[in-house]
C-alpha cells in the first residue's frame, strides 16, 4: 500500500546530517511508491531543502522561526506537529540521534501512536512495514511492526545506505508558519566537548582504547591513528571508570552502540558488555598484549603485542598507504 | 520535595542471551535494576538529602520486580510501588508502560520524576519523554548534572558528547545519563530497613485503566540472534611485519581503507 512518508531532516552546524539522507532511503522503502516529504525545522534553513530533494525527497516543507535556532522538545514538536496536521503523513522517519531520541517519543505520544526506535533495517514483508532493531544492545535482534496507526520509526545512523545523490532532481519547497510558543526548556549554553569533530555514532572508523591505554595521555597515539584515518576515538567502560577519558566516549551496553566499517580495539580485553556495543561493526581489529583476551574471539584480524608499539606503527603505515592512494 | 523514580527490572549486563520458543530465554538469568535507572535512584536520594521530602520508586511489570524495588529501598528510597500487569497484559510496548505510569502519576503532584535514559534490554528510550508528555510537564533527557533552587532548575544535558546547559522549572521529568553520579551500594542496615518499608502493589483495575486503553501499538514478529562470528586471524611474525600485513589486509581483503 502506498504511503506518504514524512522524514525529519536534522541539521548540525549548518549542514544536514547523513542520517537524514539515510532516512529518505528508508522512506523510499516504506512509501512503496507514495510521496516522500522532507520536513526541515530551524531558524535559518538556507538551501538545505534542495539537498533533501537531491537525496530522494519529492517535496519539502520548512518551518523557520527564530525560536527554533536551538533544539527544544516544545519548539520542535510544535513545528513538526503543525506539518503533520497539514500533511497527514501515514509514516514518519527520524534519525535515532540525540535529537531524534528526545523528540520522537513526544511526537508519538501527541499522535497517540506507536514508535519503533533504533531501527537498523526496514523491509516490506507480508504487507507490513517490518523494522529490524537490536535488543539487549545488539546481543539479539527483533523484527517489529506497527499494528495500527501511523508507522513511526527512528533509524540508527550508518545502517541504511542513502540513495545516490541526483542534483537534477527537482521538487516543491513550501514554508509553513507555525506558532512556536511557551518553550519550557531553554538552552543557555552549548559546550563542545567532542572537540575532534567526528561523531562516534556516525563514524566510519573508530579507534577505541581500554584499560591497556593506562592513562589519559595513553590515548594520544590512538587519537593520532584516528586522525590519519579520519575516524573517531572511543573507549571501553574500564578506560572511562579509570578516568582516562570522558564517559561520552564509552562504547558498550551502557554507553554508545556503534557499527562502523572498521573498529580497532586497542588494549581492550573484550568484556561482554563492551562487545555488546561494537560486535556488529563490519570489520574488527584487536590489538592486545594478552593472546587469551576475549576480544580476539570477535576480531577479524588480531595482533598480539604492545599497543604503544603497534598503534604508532599502524598510523605510519596507513599514512604511507593513503599518500600513495 | 515530592520525588518519583521510574524503574525497570532488566537482565544483568553480563548475561549471555539465548532464545527459546521464539522468545528471550529468561531461565536462570540474573536480573538487576536497569543501570541507567540506578543513576536516577541515586540522584533522587541525593535530592531528598539536600531538599527534604520523599522518594517513591515505581515499576511496571511482573511480581519479580519486587526484588529490584527492594534494592532501591535499600539504597535509600522511602516507598515503592509495583504496578503488576502480569495478569492483564500479555504484550505491552512503550505506549502501554507510559500510559500506565502517567495514569498512576497524574494525581501525585510530583515535583520531579527521574528515570533512566534508556533500558538496556529493549533500548527504546521512549518511556520518559512519553510520560512527561502525557502529564504535560517539561522533560530533559540524558542529563549529567542537576541543580534545583526553588522551582528553578539547571541541568546539563549530554548531546552526543557535547553538553548543553538547560534552564527549566519544576515540575519536571529528567532521564539520567552515565556520569550523573556514582550510585551507592545498599548498606547492610539499609537492606534490613528496606524489608519494613512500604511496597504497594497495584493492578490496572486500581488505576481505572482498561486493557484496550493500554493496548500495544507495535508488535514483535520475530526475535533472532546475530550470526555468530568466527574467530578471525591472529597475525604472526615480527611486530613490523604484522603491522604491514594488517594494513594490506584492511586495504585489499576487507577493503575498509
Amino acid at each position: 500500500m502506498t504511503k506518504k512518508v514524512a522524514v525529519l531532516g536534522e541539521i548540525r552546524d549548518g549542514s544536514l546530517r547523513n542520517v537524514s539522507f539515510e532516512g529518505l532511503a528508508a522512506a523510499r522503502t516504506i512509501a512503496e511508491g507514495g510521496e516522500i516529504l522532507a520536513v526541515l525545522v530551524g531558524a535559518s534553513l538556507g538551501t538545505l531543502a534542495q539537498d533533501m530533494i537531491h537525496y530522494g525527497a519529492d517535496r519539502v516543507v520548512t518551518v523557520e522561526d527564530e525560536k527554533l535556532a536551538q533544539y527544544t522538545p516544545d519548539g520542535f514538536s510544535q513545528a513538526f506537529l503543525s506539518v503533520v496536521e497539514q500533511e497527514k503523513p501515514e509514516a514518519i522517519v527520524f534519525g535515532h540521534t540525540a535529537l531524534g531520541k528526545d523528540l520522537a517519543p513526544k511526537i508519538a505520544s501527541r499522535l497517540g501512536c506507536g514508535l519503533i526506535s533504533d531501527a537498523v533495517d526496514v523491509e516490506i514483508a507480508g504487507g507490513n512495514v517490518v523494522f529490524t532493531r537490536p535488543i539487549y544492545s545488539g546481543k539479539a535482534f527483533e523484527k517489529k511492526i506497527v499494528s495500527d496507526g501511523i508507522v513511526f520509526a527512528t533509524i540508527r545512523p550508518n545502517n541504511i545506505a542513502p540513495l545516490e545523490k541526483e542534483t537534477s532532481r527537482a521538487g516543491e519547497v513550501t514554508a509553513l508558519s507555525a506558532e512556536i510558543k511557551d518553550l519550557r526548556t531553554i538552552v543557555r549554553e552549548v559546550a563542545k566537548k567532542a572537540t575532534q569533530g567526528v561523531d562516534l555514532s556516525e563514524a566510519k572508523i573508530i579507534v577505541a582504547g581500554g584499560r591497556g591505554v593506562k592513562s589519559a595521555d595513553g590515548f594520544s597515539p590512538l587519537q593520532e591513528l584516528a586522525d590519519v584515518l579520519g575516524g573517531a576515538v572511543g573507549a571501553s567502560r574500564g578506560a572511562c571508570d579509570a578516568e582516562y577519558c570522558d564517559y561520552s566516549l564509552q562504547i558498550g551496553q551502557t554507553g554508545k552502540v556503534v557499527t562502523p566499517d572498521l573498529y580497532i580495539a586497542c588494549g581492550i580485553s573484550g568484556a561482554i558488555q563492551h562487545l555488546a556495543g561494537m560486535s556488529n561493526s563490519k570489520v574488527i581489529v584487536a590489538i592486545n598484549k594478552d593472546p587469551e583476551a576475549n576480544i580476539f574471539k570477535v576480531a577479524d584480524y588480531g595482533i598480539v603485542g604492545d599497543l604503544f608499539e603497534v598503534v604508532p606503527m599502524l598510523a605510519e603505515e596507513f599514512k604511507n598507504l593513503l599518500i600513495k592512494a | 520535595m515530592n520525588i518519583f523514580v521510574l524503574l525497570k527490572r532488566t537482565f544483568d549486563t553480563e548475561e549471555k542471551i539465548t532464545i527459546a520458543n521464539g522468545a528471550i530465554n529468561e531461565d536462570g538469568a540474573e536480573f538487576i535494576i536497569n543501570p541507567y535507572d540506578e543513576y536516577a535512584v541515586e540522584e533522587a536520594i541525593q535530592l531528598r538529602e539536600s531538599h527534604g521530602g520523599e522518594v517513591t520508586v515505581v515499576s511496571v511489570g511482573g511480581e519479580d520486580g519486587e526484588k529490584q524495588l527492594r534494592t532501591a529501598l535499600a539504597m535509600g528510597a522511602d516507598k515503592a510501588v509495583l504496578i503488576n500487569t502480569e495478569d492483564d497484559i500479555e504484550y505491552g510496548d512503550q505506549h502501554t508502560t507510559s500510559k500506565i505510569l502517567a495514569e498512576y502519576l497524574k494525581d501525585k503532584e510530583a515535583d520531579i520524576i527521574l528515570a533512566g535514559n534508556v533500558a538496556i534490554d529493549c533500548g527504546s528510550g521512549q518511556v520518559g519523554p512519553r510520560v512527561a508528555d502525557l502529564l504535560d510537564i517539561p522533560y530533559v533527557t540524558t542529563i549529567t548534572k542537576l541543580e534545583i533552587e526553588g522551582d528553578k532548575v539547571s541541568v546539563v544535558r549530554d548531546v552526543e558528547g557535547d553538553s548543553e546547559v538547560i534552564e527549566t522549572s519544576l515540575p519536571l521529568l529528567i532521564t539520567a545519563q552515565q556520569g550523573l553520579n556514582e550510585p551507592r551500594y545498599p548498606s547492610l542496615p539499609g537492606i534490613m530497613k528496606a524489608k519494613k518499608k512500604p511496597l504497594e502493589e497495584l493492578e490496572l483495575d486500581d488505576l481505572d485503566l482498561d486493557e484496550d486503553e493500554v493496548e500495544a501499538k507495535t508488535k514483535v514478529i520475530e526475535i533472532f540472534l546475530p550470526p555468530t562470528k568466527e574467530a578471525g586471524r591472529v597475525l604472526e611474525g615480527e611486530i613490523s611485519e604484522k603491522v604491514k600485513e594488517l594494513v594490506s589486509l584492511l586495504h585489499k581483503e576487507a577493503k575498509v581503507i
